[in-house]
C-alpha cells in the first residue's frame, strides 16, 4: 500500500491517538487486560482497512465505540463460562439491600438521601470519573453483567442467552451491582455534594 | 394477608429490579400503592431514575477534546 494515494493521511494517527480511550471501555467492560487488548487490536485493525475522514474526533470516538461493541461482544460470546466467573470468589451471600439499613419491620431506619433533581444534567467530567470507578471496583462478573446492560444495552433476554445464564441468576447480579453503585455514588459523589 | 402490601424493603427491591425486567402486574400496583403513602420510597425512586439518567448520560459521552 503506497502512503502517497493514501486519501486520508492523518487517519492512522487519529485512529491510534484514540487507543487508550478504547482501552478504557474495554477493561471496565471485559476486567482482563489481555482480552480488552485484543479487542482493541481488532477495533484498530477494522479500523484502518476502511479509512475514512470525519468532521472531528468526537465523530471519529463514536464510530471506533461502536465497533468496539461489536468486537466485546464478539469476545464475551467466545468466552461466556469465564465471564460469569467472579474468579476472586468475594461475593458472599449478603444482600447489598441491606445497606440501607431497613427496621426488622421492612421500614428505613433512615429515609434515603435527597440527590436532588434526576433529571439535571449535572454530569460532569468528574462525575463520570467517580462513576468509572465505582463500577470498576464490582467484582467482576457483576461489573460484566452490568455493563452489558448498560453499556452494550443488551436486554436481559439477550444477556441470559449469550451466557447461558438463568433469569433469576442474572436479576441476582444485576440488582446487587446496581446497589453498591448505587452505595458507591452516594458515598463518594452525594456524600461530598450533601455535605460540603 | 395484604396481597398488595408491601413494605419499604420490598418496595426498595422492586425498584432496582424494575430497571432489568417487566414487573407482574400485581407488582406494579402494590409499589404504586406504596409510593403513594410512603415517605421515604420515593426519594430511593429519585435515586434510582437519577442513576438511570446518569448512565444514559455516561455511554452517550465523548470527551470534546
Amino acid at each position: 500500500m503506497s502512503s502517497t494515494t493514501d486519501p486520508h493521511p492523518h487517519f492512522e494517527q487519529q485512529v491510534a491517538d484514540l487507543h487508550d480511550y478504547l482501552m478504557k471501555f474495554a477493561r471496565l467492560q471485559l476486567r482482563n487486560e489481555t482480552w480488552a487488548e485484543d479487542a482493541v487490536s481488532e477495533v484498530m485493525v477494522a479500523a484502518l482497512a476502511k479509512p475514512q475522514a470525519f468532521g472531528n474526533r468526537s465523530q471519529l470516538k463514536t464510530w471506533l465505540v461502536g465497533i468496539l461493541k461489536h468486537k466485546v461482544i464478539d469476545a464475551i460470546r467466545q468466552r461466556s463460562r469465564e465471564v460469569c466467573q467472579s474468579g476472586d470468589g468475594s461475593d458472599n451471600d449478603e444482600d447489598p439491600l441491606d445497606y440501607l439499613g431497613f427496621k426488622a419491620d421492612g421500614h428505613y431506619n433512615e429515609p434515603p438521601a435527597d440527590w436532588g433533581n434526576p433529571e439535571q444534567q449535572a454530569s460532569s467530567r468528574q462525575f463520570f470519573e467517580v462513576l468509572e470507578a465505582c463500577i470498576n471496583v464490582l467484582p467482576a462478573a457483576q461489573g460484566r453483567l452490568f455493563l452489558m446492560r448498560e453499556w452494550l444495552e443488551l436486554s436481559s433476554e439477550d444477556i441470559c442467552k449469550e451466557l447461558g445464564l438463568t433469569a433469576t441468576n442474572l436479576y441476582v447480579q444485576l440488582h446487587r451491582a446496581r446497589l453498591r453503585l448505587r452505595e458507591c455514588l452516594e458515598l463518594n459523589w452525594y456524600g461530598k455534594a450533601l455535605k460540603p | 394477608m395484604m396481597p398488595l402490601m408491601r413494605t419499604c424493603k420490598d418496595a426498595t427491591a422492586l425498584l432496582v429490579a424494575r430497571e432489568d425486567h417487566a414487573l407482574a402486574w400485581r407488582d406494579r400496583l402494590a409499589l404504586r400503592l406504596h409510593l403513594l403513602v410512603c415517605k421515604a420510597c420515593p426519594r430511593f425512586a429519585r435515586q434510582m431514575f437519577s442513576m438511570r439518567n446518569q448512565l444514559k448520560q455516561w455511554r452517550n459521552y465523548t470527551t470534546p477534546d
